[in-house]
């Protein structure tokens, strides 16, 4: 029996984007249904009741959600090719670690920065001071997975198709402070498809901020 | 099985050290105990060993430091195998669904009680109450669905989302005193109610769940410290 697999997708999300990319790298085939998340379909009401949020990955009907715990899922079920997560324990939590670092704070943070309101000073400041932590911990590696992605890259790379959005709001440059980082970005997007595929280009997250700001009057 | 070089650098009032406490209980491994006190300056340890959030628990093992106490449990759960019952499933999708929960207590559902405790004003306190009571029902349904019947969140031995759940006890029944309700009830969450008791009963657990009362003091003076924190400075 072929496996079904349908992922809840709002094109913009980055948490979204991750997902794409774990079921790019692994191969696996699957539909994709986009949501409009000012009317929110039954069946992402039905398989995310608590959170209500994208993505959702629907594998042969039974929901899994938050994309963090969705790659783990992934790893574990096609785990023949493109590994995501390391083999050894404490390297493993370490990976773990960051890619819920990036969880804990690049979104909200630059939701702050593209909201572009009072504490819009404060919020690119921090937005810098994480993407910093982030590049000290690249170091002089290819990839934070090695010499191949792995979760962190996987979680942290969609967000860098709103950095425009965060520069141009926020009147600044993220690559003149981290140009490490920025490189790192550009790597994985000439080198995985499965990345290049997956981000949308950045000018459409712009023209998207754009409209929602207008949308919440801001 | 006493094992060297396993450290936890936490205190014995925070739920997130215990957490680690009793993943290693049920594993049977020996750690030394490092007590970090909340109410003084952070330590050098432990700022030199979490310079990313500068907070407990650390967990040392051979000297590697790993934060995050559900990174931790699930670095415990992959590293001592041998013992008795593992702590996460094997079972992909089920595995998923312990990872969403224990989500759901860290980003949800103590969130809503650290508002109740520290809620300065009747409006804060009665909005966050309303939000963990809520939370409360939203777990006694996720018991229904993951215990199938038994004992545990887990089945029949404590699991994951147990660990994670169980460890705010201490703290549900202060705060709950402290707003004289039961945030666990028996009218609203009778399964809850019963999981609690087994919970705290158990032998991995019983020693590192605090005093009610010790623990009521020292909720007051935390309050103190975080309001203090928080207020605004002239």
């Amino acid at each position: 029996m072929e496996d079904e697999v349908v992922l809840l997708d709002f094109w913009p999300s980055s948490f979204a984007m991750r997902v794409k990319i774990a079921l790019g790298e692994k191969g696996i085939k699957y539909k994709c249904k986009q949501e409009d998340l000012f009317n929110k379909s039954t069946l992402l009401l039905e398989m995310n009741p608590i959170h209500k949020k994208i993505p959702v990955l629907i594998h042969n009907g039974k929901p899994i959600s938050e994309s963090l715990i969705i790659l783990q899922y992934i790893d574990q079920v096609w785990n023949r090719k493109s590994p995501l997560l390391p083999s050894d324990p404490y390297q493993r939590s370490q990976a773990l670690f960051w890619a819920d670092y990036i969880d804990k704070k690049i979104y909200g943070i630059g939701r702050r920065v593209w909201m572009g309101k009072e504490d819009q000073e404060e919020a690119k400041e921090e937005l810098m001071q994480c993407l910093k932590t982030l590049e000290r911990e690249l170091g002089d590696k290819l990839y934070f997975g090695g010499q191949n992605i792995g979760v962190v890259d996987v979680a942290l790379v969609p967000f860098t198709t709103w950095f425009y959005s965060y520069e141009t709001c926020g009147n600044f440059s993220i690559e003149a402070g981290c140009p490490k980082l920025v490189a790192w970005a550009k790597r994985c997007k000439e080198n995985y498809r499965s990345v290049s595929e997956a981000l949308p280009h950045p000018l459409q997250i712009y023209e998207y901020v754009m409209e929602l700001k207008k949308r919440l009057g801001l | 099985m006493a094992e060297s070089n396993v450290k936890v650098l936490g205190t014995w009032a925070s739920p997130f050290v215990m957490r680690v406490k009793i993943a290693l209980h049920l594993k049977s491994v020996r750690y030394e105990d490092v007590e970090e006190d909340l109410l003084a300056p952070k330590s050098e340890l432990l700022l030199k060993s979490n310079p990313v959030y500068k907070k407990i628990p650390v967990f040392f093992h051979a000297h590697n430091p790993i934060c995050e106490s559900l990174i931790i449990l699930q670095y415990i759960d992959e590293v001592w195998t041998t013992s008795a019952s593992s702590i996460l499933p094997s079972d992909p999708y089920e595995r998923s669904q312990s990872r969403f929960w224990a989500a759901y207590v860290d980003d949800k559902f103590f969130p809503a009680l650290r508002r109740l405790l520290i809620g300065a004003t009747e409006e804060d306190k009665k909005a966050a109450l309303a939000e963990v009571v809520e939370g409360t029902v939203v777990l006694e349904g996720a018991f229904g669905e993951l215990s199938k019947g038994k004992a545990f969140f887990g089945g029949d031995n404590i699991g994951f989302v147990d660990i994670a759940l169980g460890s705010l006890l201490g703290w549900i029944e202060v705060i709950g005193k402290q707003c004289e309700t039961k945030l666990v009830s028996e009218a609203k969450t009778p399964r809850l109610v019963q999981w609690a008791d087994c919970f705290s009963a158990h032998e991995a657990v019983k020693d590192v769940l605090p005093d009610v009362d010790k623990l009521a003091d020292f909720g007051l003076k935390l309050r103190a410290k975080i309001l203090k924190a928080l207020a605004p400075t002239n």
